[in-house]
């Protein structure tokens, strides 16, 4: 299996007001081309923080990102995040936010068309290409935001708690589809939750992260034939398993008072 | 289209009451050079193309005070709109320019007469000048305002899709910002047109409406004073209105940036 993304004796410490918080301490991680790697923790075990580092959003206290053997240095457009709040262009239609990346690119008007409605088409928006984000509900702008994503053909795409604002329908649908379109478009994702049961239905191998500063716990493979049972003995199984290895990264948050 | 007619029906209701009041008032007082009566006002606004008091005609005094205006404030537009952009966007411009404005700002535009007529004499430039700098504050301070509170999360999302420094400003920015510049020119359109009048009643001035009113006055035409005073009102309310059509019809999804 080839190494798509390494993460290298990251260490990320954040200073404010004369306080200095390590959010992560030495973080070694491989994430394998086309795979489906999700890293869970409590809240504030700096998982978001790792996804910016990756991104280029943040840059790390010590330690490094390599992208195909290349350090990261700033966004790119080779890493595609999907973030949990909304962030379309609320004055650009469905269609120019999906062709925002190309148009940057500079790809022809007619082949960005083209691609975009491909991928418009891909998370069931169809016919929704001239409205605009206000006239969307939250889960049809995620999806939007997935198809700008993926348009954009990036090496990996980043996923933080892209479907944390949903309801719990919404949410499951969601996954489904971005699980199509994984196995269609064989793109490496790396998927941050802190849903025990989004983490086990999607992922190829769970990172748990401990509670601050975050360091990798444990790395669990979730070794289920797609598509996967949420109520079947096996995926059962993984939610014990993974709670038992949250729990006391939990308790600990708890004890802080956060 | 019942509850329409209720509404208009309602925001009618005041202005006929005051004109009816006036013209009771004006029987009552009994002297034009107090109060003329509603029919000597309207005489005056339906021959507008009379001359009057060998001034001129009420429509080329208009004119002239509207062109007066446009100049002042497109000028106004054309510097405040790109400075307030690299202000709110730029650091060091803001921290450059920011003192001097925020102590000019406070000067009414009218404080500037004596300055303006010393550089630029008694003639157009001085009143435009006048213009300008009514017009001049709340377009900067709008764009600056705008430009600041663009979403942070757009600007990251842009970055990650591999937007470089001025794809940001062009692309995103300077779109996400563009309603709070449409207000802020809204705001200035409404200052500069009190300033003209303003500017116009100085010595120096010989035509506009400002002038003509200042000049009816000196030879006790009331009727004409208030009909002057009514095409400003009127041009006053076209100008709002006209902007803020601009601003519901192309700005609808401005309240997605809330």
């Amino acid at each position: 299996m080839n190494v798509k993304l390494k993460v290298e004796n990251l260490s990320k410490i954040f200073e404010f007001n004369g306080n200095r918080v390590k959010a992560l301490e030495n973080i070694n991680l491989e994430v394998y081309e086309n795979e489906f790697l999700t890293v869970m923790g409590p809240s504030g075990c700096g998982k978001t923080t790792l996804l910016r580092i990756i991104a280029g959003l943040d840059t790390p206290t010590e330690g490094r990102v390599l992208l195909d053997g290349r350090e990261v240095k700033g966004p790119g457009a080779d890493r595609g995040v999907v973030f949990q709040q909304y962030t379309l262009m609320p004055w650009r239609t469905v269609l120019k936010n999906v062709t925002f990346g190309l148009e940057l690119r500079g790809v022809p008007k007619d082949e960005r068309i083209k691609i975009a409605k491909k991928f418009i088409k891909m998370v069931g928006l169809e016919g929704f290409e001239d409205a605009y984000p206000y006239q969307l509900s939250g889960g049809m702008q995620q999806r939007v935001a997935i198809a700008r994503t993926l348009a954009n053909n990036p090496e990996i795409v980043l996923m933080d708690e892209p479907f944390a604002a949903l309801d719990a329908q919404t949410r499951n649908i969601l996954q489904n589809e971005l699980l199509k379109i994984w196995q269609k478009d064989r793109k490496t994702v790396f998927f941050v939750t802190h849903s025990i049961d989004e983490a086990i239905y999607l992922s190829d191998r769970v990172v748990v992260l401990t509670a601050r500063p975050g360091r990798i716990k444990e790395i669990v493979e979730i070794k289920l034939e797609r598509p996967r049972d949420r109520t079947s003995i096996e995926f059962l199984e993984y939610r014990k398993l993974l709670l038992e290895i949250l729990k006391e990264e939990v308790l600990k948050t708890i004890k802080r008072g956060e | 289209m019942k509850i329409n007619e209720k509404d208009l029906a309602l925001k009618l209701a005041l202005p006929v009451i005051a004109v009816v009041v006036w013209e009771l008032l004006a029987i009552y007082v009994n002297n034009p050079v107090i109060l003329p009566r509603v029919e000597a006002v309207v005489n005056v606004l339906i021959h507008p193309n009379q001359g009057i008091l060998g001034t001129g005609n009420l429509i080329d005094n208009t004119l002239i005070s509207i062109k007066r205006v446009l100049s002042g404030f497109f000028l106004a537009s054309a510097v405040a709109i790109p400075l307030g952009i690299l202000m709110g966007h730029y650091k060091t411009v803001n921290n450059l320019f920011d003192t001097i404005i925020e102590l000019l700002r406070p000067i009414p535009p009218l404080a500037w007469v004596p300055l303006s007529l010393a550089w630029f004499g008694l003639g157009e430039m001085s009143m435009i000048f006048i213009i300008f700098i009514g017009a001049f504050f709340p377009i900067l301070i709008n764009t600056i305002s705008g430009v600041k509170s663009v979403p942070t999360p757009l600007i990251e999302a842009a970055l990650t899709l591999g937007a470089k420094g001025r794809d940001i400003l062009l692309k995103v920015v300077i779109p996400a910002s563009s309603p709070s510049i449409l207000t802020g020119l809204r705001v200035g359109a409404g200052i500069a047109w009190m300033c003209v009048v303003a500017a116009e009643m100085l010595p120096s001035s010989n035509a506009g409406l400002g002038y003509l009113i200042m000049y009816a006055y000196s030879i006790s035409r009331m009727d004409v004073v208030i009909a002057c005073m009514i095409i400003i009102g009127i041009i006053g309310l076209i100008l709002d209105r006209g902007l803020r059509y601009i601003e519901d019809k192309y700005f609808a999804w401005r309240k997605m940036m809330k």
